[in-house]
C-alpha cells in the first residue's frame, strides 16, 4: 500500500508529510469497529474510546491536511489497483481535493462532538459497545463516500452506508416501530440505488470509465437525450440518500434511533452525502439540471409546511432538515456548487446541535418526545437552551450567524437563475423560521405542562453540553468571512446584491408570525388549525404521502407479486422443477435395480462390459 | 512351430477361465484364486511379448505385478479374515448388506 | 514335432486342466493345490520362453509364499459348511456366457498371426542381470514406490488382523 513507499512533501516548514494519512483516516474507523465487534464488546468504556479515538484521529489529521492545502500543499495519494475485467478497470482511490477535505472536516468534526456526546446519552443502554461498533463502521462508510475517486468505489460506499444506517436505525431493534423504521429506510433508499446504478452502467456503456478524473474529458461524447437520462439516474441515487421529493418519506421515520445517530445520519453526514455526490460528479448531471432544481425547491417548501404541524420534537427536526435538503439540491441544480457545499457544511454544525439539543431536552425530561409535554425549560436547561437558540437562528438564517451567509448565496443565486424557485426559496425560509419558533416557544418557554416531568427535569452532564457548546460556536462562525466557498472555489464569484438584507425579512417575519400565536402561558395550535382550515389536516399527515404509498404496494406490487407466486409456483415449480426433479428420481429408482448386492452379479456384468469394450476396441 | 500366436491363445484361455471362476463360485476364496489367475494369464501375455519383440521392459513389468500381487494377496486374504470374524461366512450370497 | 513345441503343449495343457479343477472342485483345498501346479506349469511356460529369473519368482513367490498364505486361511476358517454347496444355474450359465464370449474373440483375433514390430535389439535375455539391470536405471523409482506399497500393505495387514477391529 502507499504507505510502505511513504512519499514525503517537504511543506518547508518542519519535516513532511506522510501520504498515507489519508488512509489513515479512512481506516481507522473500521479498525476500531472490528476491534470493538470481535474483542472488546463486554468493556464498554474500552469499546467508546476506540470508537472515539479512531474518529479523533481522522479529525487531527484531516485539520492537519486542511492546513496543508492552505499552504498550497495537497496530498495525491496512489491509486490502487482494484480488479481488472477485460478493460474495465477498478481501483480505489483517494481524491483530496478542496471538496472531500472540507467535506472530511465536516463529517470527522461534527461526528467528533456527537461521538462523545453519545457517551453522556447511550450511557446505561445494554448495547453500549454496539452502538460505538455501529456508529464507527458508518464513519467509516461515510469517509468513504468522501474519498472515493471512482463510481464503483463511491457506489459501494453508497451501500455501505445504507447498510450501517440500517443498523443504527434499527438500534433499538426489540422496539418493532425502530425496526420498522430501519427497514423502510434501507428499502427507499434501494429505489434510488437502482437508479443510481442504472445510471452509472448507462454512463460507463458510453465512456467506458468509472473514473471522475477521465470522465469529464469524455463527456462531450454522450448524445444530450442520454446525457439527460444518466444525469436523472444517477440523481435518483441523491433522491434517495438525500430524502428528497419523491424518496423522502424515511427520513422522518428514521428518528426512531437514538438522537445522537439522527443528528449524525439524518442531519449532518449521510443525507448530505446526496447533495456531496452532486457535487463531486457536477460534470455528470448537466442534463438534469432543471429537473434537480425543481426537485430540490418542491422538496423544500413541502417539508417546511409539514414541519409546521408535527408535535414531535424530532420529527420537526427532520422535516426541517428535509426542507435544508431541498435548499442544497435546488442549488445544486441552479448550477451552484459551492452555495449547495457552504449550506451543506453549516447546516451540518446547526442541524447537529439542534439534534444533539433535542436530544439533551429528551434526557432532561426522561425520554419524553411530545413538545406538548413540555414548557418553561429554559430556567432548567440553560446551556440546552442557550445553544438550542442560537441553532435555531442560525437555521432560520439571521445575521450574523452561519445559516445566513450560506442561504444568502442559495437564495441570491435562484433569484439571479430562476425567479419562481427564488419565491419558493423565500417562502422556505419564511416557514422555517415560523416552525422552529413554534419549537422554541412552546419547548422553552410558556407554563411547564407537565409538573411530574418539569420538576425531575436537569441539566444534561458536561460530556453531552460541551458537544453542544462546541457546534454552537461553529454554527456561530461557520459562514463568516466567506472563508468555505472561498476555499472551495478560490476564484469564484460570490453573488451580491445590494438589497441582500432584505432577505432577512422572511424570517423576521416567520418569527414575528410564530410569536404572535405561541408566546402566551399556554400556548396551542388552535388559532392556526381555525385559520388553516382542511389545509391544516393534509399537513398535518403529511399530504397522506405514507398512505399513498401503503397503497400502491398494497395494491400494485402486491397483484404483480401475486401474478408472479402463480408462475413460480405452477410454471416454474410444478412444470420444471417439478419435472426435471420427478425424471431424476424414477431414473434413480430404476437404476437403483442393478445395485443387488450380490458380487457375483457385479462380476458377470463387469466381465461383459469387457469383453463388449474389447469386441469393439479389437475385432470389429 | 510354436509362435506368439500360441502363447497368447493359452494366455487368453487362462484368462476366460478366471473370468469364468470369477463369476461362478460363490466361495470367496476360491474367487480369489481365479483373479490370480487372470494375473498369471497377463504376465504369461506380457513375457510372450517380451520374448518375441525383444525387448526386456515385459519382464521388468511382470516382475512388478508378482510383487504387487503379492501385497494384494496378503491385504486381500486379511480383509477376508476380518470379514469373517464379522460374518461368520465368505459366501458372496449372503455378504449382501450393501443392497437396499 | 520338436521337444521345444511337445514341452510347450504339455505345460500350456496341464496349466489350463488345473485352472479347470481349480475353478470346479468343490473342497476351496483342493482348489488351492491345483492353483500351486498351475503355477508350476506357468513356471514351465516362462522358461520356455527364456523367462528364467522371472520362472524362479514365480515358484518362490507364487507357489511357494502367496499359496502357504491362501492354505492358512482356509485351515483358519475352517470351511465345512460352505464346500457343499452347489453352482448357481444362473452364476454358472452368466459364467459360461462371458467366458466363451471372451474365447470367441479370441478366436476371432488370433485368425491372423500377431505381428511382431521387432526392435533393435538382436536377443533379450531372461536371466538375473537383463531382467534386474533396468530396475536400477530407467525404472528406478517404480521400484521405490513398489517398496513403499509393500510396506503400507505389509502395516494394512496387521491393523486388519487385530481382533478389535471395528
Amino acid at each position: 500500500m502507499n504507505c510502505l513507499n511513504v512519499n514525503t512533501v517537504d511543506w518547508g516548514m518542519n519535516g513532511t508529510v506522510p501520504v498515507c494519512s489519508v488512509w489513515i483516516i479512512l481506516f481507522a474507523p473500521l479498525v476500531a469497529a472490528g476491534l470493538i465487534t470481535v474483542f472488546t464488546q463486554r468493556w464498554k468504556g474500552l469499546s467508546a474510546a476506540l470508537s472515539i479515538a479512531a474518529i479523533a484521529l481522522g479529525f487531527v489529521l484531516s485539520l492537519r491536511m486542511f492546513f496543508l492545502a492552505h499552504h498550497g500543499i495537497w496530498h495525491q495519494a496512489h491509486p490502487i489497483q482494484w480488479l481488472a475485467i477485460g478493460n474495465v478497470w477498478i481501483e480505489i482511490g483517494m481524491v483530496t481535493d478542496s471538496l472531500a477535505l472540507l467535506m472530511l472536516l465536516v463529517v470527522t468534526g461534527v461526528g467528533l462532538a456527537i461521538h462523545v456526546y453519545s457517551l453522556g446519552y447511550m450511557k446505561g443502554d445494554p448495547g453500549f459497545s454496539r452502538f460505538f461498533a455501529c456508529m464507527s463502521l458508518f464513519t467509516f462508510s461515510m469517509l468513504g463516500i468522501v474519498l472515493s475517486s471512482n463510481f464503483i468505489q463511491i457506489f459501494i460506499f453508497w451501500e455501505l452506508v445504507g447498510v450501517s444506517s440500517y443498523l443504527l436505525i434499527g438500534y433499538w431493534f426489540e422496539r418493532p416501530s425502530a425496526a420498522e423504521a430501519g427497514k423502510k429506510a434501507f428499502l427507499v433508499n434501494r429505489i434510488g440505488d437502482f437508479g443510481m446504478m442504472l445510471g452509472v452502467l448507462l454512463l460507463w456503456q458510453h465512456t467506458g470509465t468509472f473514473n471522475f478524473a477521465e470522465l469529464p474529458a469524455k463527456m462531450a461524447a454522450i448524445p444530450p437525450g442520454t446525457l439527460g437520462l444518466i444525469g436523472a439516474l444517477i440523481f435518483c441515487g441523491a433522491i434517495g440518500k438525500s430524502a428528497q421529493f419523491p424518496l423522502h418519506v424515511w427520513l422522518p421515520d428514521a428518528m426512531e434511533g437514538p438522537t445522537p445517530v439522527s443528528a449524525l445520519i439524518h442531519a449532518a453526514t449521510m443525507v448530505a452525502a446526496g447533495v456531496y455526490m452532486l457535487c463531486r460528479v457536477a460534470f455528470v448531471i448537466p442534463g438534469a439540471l432543471t429537473l434537480i432544481a425543481w426537485i430540490g425547491g418542491i422538496t423544500a417548501l413541502m417539508a417546511a409546511t409539514i414541519a409546521i404541524a408535527q408535535n414531535d420534537i424530532k420529527r420537526i427536526l427532520a422535516y426541517s432538515t428535509l426542507s435544508q435538503l431541498g435548499y442544497m439540491v435546488m442549488a445544486v441544480g441552479l448550477g451552484g456548487t459551492t452555495p449547495a457545499m457552504f449550506h451543506l457544511t453549516t447546516h451540518a454544525f446547526f442541524k447537529a446541535l439542534l439534534f444533539l439539543g433535542a436530544g439533551s431536552v429528551i434526557m432532561a425530561l426522561h425520554h419524553e418526545q411530545d413538545i406538548w409535554k413540555m414548557g418553561g425549560l429554559w430556567k432548567k436547561t440553560p446551556i440546552t437552551f442557550g445553544t438550542f437558540l442560537i441553532g435555531t437562528l442560525a437555521l432560520a438564517g439571521v445575521w450574523p450567524l452561519s445559516g445566513f451567509y450560506s442561504k444568502d448565496e442559495i437564495l441570491l443565486l435562484a433569484f439571479g437563475e430562476n425567479k419562481p424557485l427564488f419565491v419558493v426559496g423565500v417562502a422556505t425560509a419564511l416557514l422555517t423560521a415560523y416552525y422552529m419558533g413554534r419549537e422554541c416557544f412552546i419547548v422553552f418557554f410558556g407554563k411547564p405542562r407537565d409538573h411530574h416531568a418539569y420538576d425531575h427535569a436537569h441539566e444534561s452532564p458536561a460530556v453531552m453540553t460541551l458537544p453542544l457548546v462546541f457546534l454552537a460556536i461553529l454554527s456561530v462562525i461557520g459562514g463568516w468571512g466567506g472563508y468555505v466557498p472561498h476555499f472551495l472555489d478560490p476564484h469564484g464569484e460570490v453573488p451580491h446584491a445590494a438589497w441582500g438584507w432584505l432577505l432577512l425579512v422572511p424570517p423576521a417575519l416567520g418569527f414575528l408570525l410564530a410569536g404572535m400565536i405561541y408566546w402566551k402561558p399556554v400556548p396551542s395550535d388552535a388559532p392556526v388549525k381555525a385559520a388553516l382550515g382542511p389545509v391544516w389536516t393534509w399537513v398535518e399527515n403529511k399530504y397522506y404521502f405514507d398512505e399513498l404509498y401503503a397503497w400502491i404496494v398494497k395494491y400494485v406490487q402486491g397483484t404483480i407479486a401475486a401474478a408472479c407466486e402463480l408462475f413460480d409456483r405452477w410454471v416454474l415449480q410444478r412444470l420444471g422443477i417439478g419435472s426435471l426433479a420427478g425424471t431424476t428420481s424414477v431414473a434413480g429408482k430404476t437404476l437403483r435395480l442393478l445395485q443387488t448386492g450380490n458380487i457375483q452379479s457385479y462380476a458377470f456384468l463387469f466381465g461383459l462390459g469387457v469383453t463388449l469394450i474389447i469386441y469393439y476396441v479389437v475385432v470389429k | 512351430m510354436i509362435t506368439l500366436n500360441h502363447y497368447l491363445m493359452v494366455s487368453g484361455l487362462l484368462f476366460a477361465l478366471g473370468i469364468a471362476g470369477l463369476v461362478m463360485r460363490r466361495n470367496l476364496l476360491v474367487i480369489f484364486m481365479a483373479l490370480e489367475m487372470n494375473l498369471n494369464a497377463a504376465n504369461l501375455a506380457l513375457i510372450a511379448f517380451s520374448k518375441f519383440n525383444k525387448i526386456v521392459d515385459g519382464q521388468v513389468l511382470v516382475f512388478f505385478v508378482i510383487a504387487i500381487a503379492a501385497a494384494e494377496v496378503a491385504v486381500g486374504l486379511a480383509i477376508i479374515v476380518a470379514l469373517y470374524r464379522q460374518k461368520q461366512t465368505v459366501t458372496v450370497t449372503e455378504l449382501n448388506s450393501l443392497r437396499l | 514335432m520338436s521337444s521345444y513345441d511337445i514341452l510347450f503343449w504339455f505345460f500350456s495343457l496341464a496349466m489350463l486342466l488345473s485352472g479347470v479343477l481349480v475353478i470346479a472342485s468343490r473342497n476351496p483345498v483342493t482348489s488351492a493345490i491345483c492353483l500351486v501346479a498351475l503355477f508350476v506349469f506357468m513356471a514351465g511356460l516362462f522358461v520356455l520362453l527364456e523367462a528364467f529369473f522371472l520362472a524362479a519368482i514365480q515358484i518362490l513367490v507364487y507357489a511357494g509364499a502367496v499359496m502357504v498364505l491362501f492354505l492358512f486361511v482356509i485351515m483358519l476358517l475352517d470351511l465345512k459348511a460352505s464346500q457343499r454347496r452347489r453352482f448357481g444355474w444362473l452364476a454358472a450359465v452368466g459364467g459360461l456366457v462371458v467366458a466363451g464370449a471372451l474365447v470367441w474373440e479370441l478366436g476371432i483375433i488370433l485368425q491372423t498371426p500377431v505381428t511382431v514390430a521387432v526392435s533393435g535389439q538382436t536377443e533379450v535375455g531372461g536371466g538375473l542381470e537383463a531382467v534386474v539391470k533396468p530396475l536400477f536405471a530407467n525404472y528406478m523409482l517404480p521400484f521405490q514406490v513398489t517398496a513403499l506399497l509393500l510396506l503400507v500393505a505389509m502395516i494394512g495387514v496387521v491393523l486388519l488382523s487385530k481382533k478389535d477391529l471395528q
